[in-house]
């Protein structure tokens, strides 16, 4: 069995399209992983992966983007 | 989402917890997962994060198609868990140990419909997939072998389930209290789901009466929860006390199976249910009062 570990954490908030969000990118093995976080809502917003960090964390804030943008707010 | 919090460094079993045997540590996991009888199973939001590591002999779980029925809108059927569970290696003497992402909370969905299904010994790690990996624990992509075992499921137990008739007897009792476990925003309507979530509903507000309790309060930052004293604050300050007949809902019951877990588990409360019919099935209901 392969035994691998997480590497490398950086995490930083960013607010994209008026949204506050936690981005997370490590490294298993020879692979990045990028997560982002909804920070008040605690939820997976989206993952990325790549060769690189850069890489992976361009797919997932790509994906945060596009998503965000289309979440509506009803006046209240 | 959590908070930093005195308790977050003390051990399971100062906490103060009702029912400390329902979760365990990374620490507990790294020293047997491997037991003779210990089956951990990551069950996560991102269906694909298992594949880029997790924790040496665990297996995963699905929830969009092995926690579901997948022809109507229902949990899994009991025949079908027990497939699941035998192919899994898992039989019903067997420890199942249970984690995920987002602060575990589709394991809290998995250990509700296996404490629904009446599987004795379940547990939860406590901060779940994003602990293990911070600590630098170790990881690998390989599955693991698993012997096919038989599983006999019990009846389901509905005074763990809340449906959609027993959630409209609940309006305007005293001796109620309804959870709403959503973000604030969701709560008060400004939005229908959490930011950059699919919308699943008509209408944006909660159910009347309702108290807002978002879910990662229950949290420390680092995904473990927080001690008895501390939850029991949060939930007493707003009405929420263990003489009230109790029901938890969010958008689609998974973030309520976290609230349901701490409120029956970590804190006793007798009379707790999930109702995972949630916002989802309040908010496309015709004809039923939302208030914002």
């Amino acid at each position: 069995m392969s035994t691998l570990k997480a590497e490398d954490f950086q995490t930083r908030d960013l607010t994209i399209e008026g949204w506050q969000v936690r981005v997370t990118s490590y490294r298993i093995g020879d692979r990045f992983s990028c997560n982002v976080d909804g920070v008040d809502s605690g939820a997976r917003i989206a993952r990325g992966t790549g060769a690189t960090r850069e890489e992976a964390e361009r797919s997932a804030l790509e994906k945060t983007e596009r998503r965000l943008a289309a979440t509506r707010r009803f006046p209240v | 989402m959590g908070e930093a919090t005195a308790s977050a460094a003390r051990p399971i079993e100062q906490r103060g917890y009702a029912h400390p045997e329902v979760l365990v540590s990374t620490e507990w996991v790294a020293q047997h997962a491997g037991d003779a009888g210990v089956r951990v199973v990551e069950v996560d939001v991102d269906t694909s994060a298992y594949e880029q590591g997790h924790v040496p002999g665990a297996l995963a779980w699905n929830w969009t198609t092995d926690l579901c029925d997948t022809r109507v809108r229902d949990i899994v059927p009991k025949d079908r868990l027990e497939a699941l569970l035998g192919a899994s290696g898992i039989d019903n003497d067997t420890t199942i140990v249970l984690y995920g992402d987002n602060n575990n909370w589709f394991a809290a969905w998995a250990f509700w419909q296996l404490k629904v299904y009446g599987h004795r010994d379940v547990r939860i790690m406590d901060g779940g997939r994003k602990k293990w990996l911070e600590e630098g624990r170790a990881l690998t992509t390989d599955a693991p072998a698993v012997e096919r075992k038989t599983y006999g499921a019990q009846p389901p137990d509905l005074s763990l389930r809340a449906f959609l008739p027993e959630v409209q007897g609940m309006l305007g009792r005293s001796d109620a209290a309804l959870v709403d476990v959503r973000s604030p925003q969701e709560f008060t309507g400004e939005i229908l789901s959490p930011p950059g979530l699919p919308e699943t509903c008509q209408r944006g507000g909660h159910i009347p009466g309702a108290v807002n309790i978002p879910w990662g309060k229950a949290c420390n930052e680092d995904g473990t929860f927080k001690s008895a004293d501390e939850l029991k604050a949060l939930y007493e300050a707003q009405g929420v006390t263990p003489d009230k007949d109790v029901v938890a809902y969010c958008r689609i019951g998974e973030r309520s199976s976290h609230s349901w877990f701490a409120l029956k588990y970590l804190l006793g409360y007798p009379n707790v249910k999930n109702y995972d019919g949630s916002w989802t099935e309040w908010g496309n209901l015709v004809g039923a009062p939302v208030e914002k």
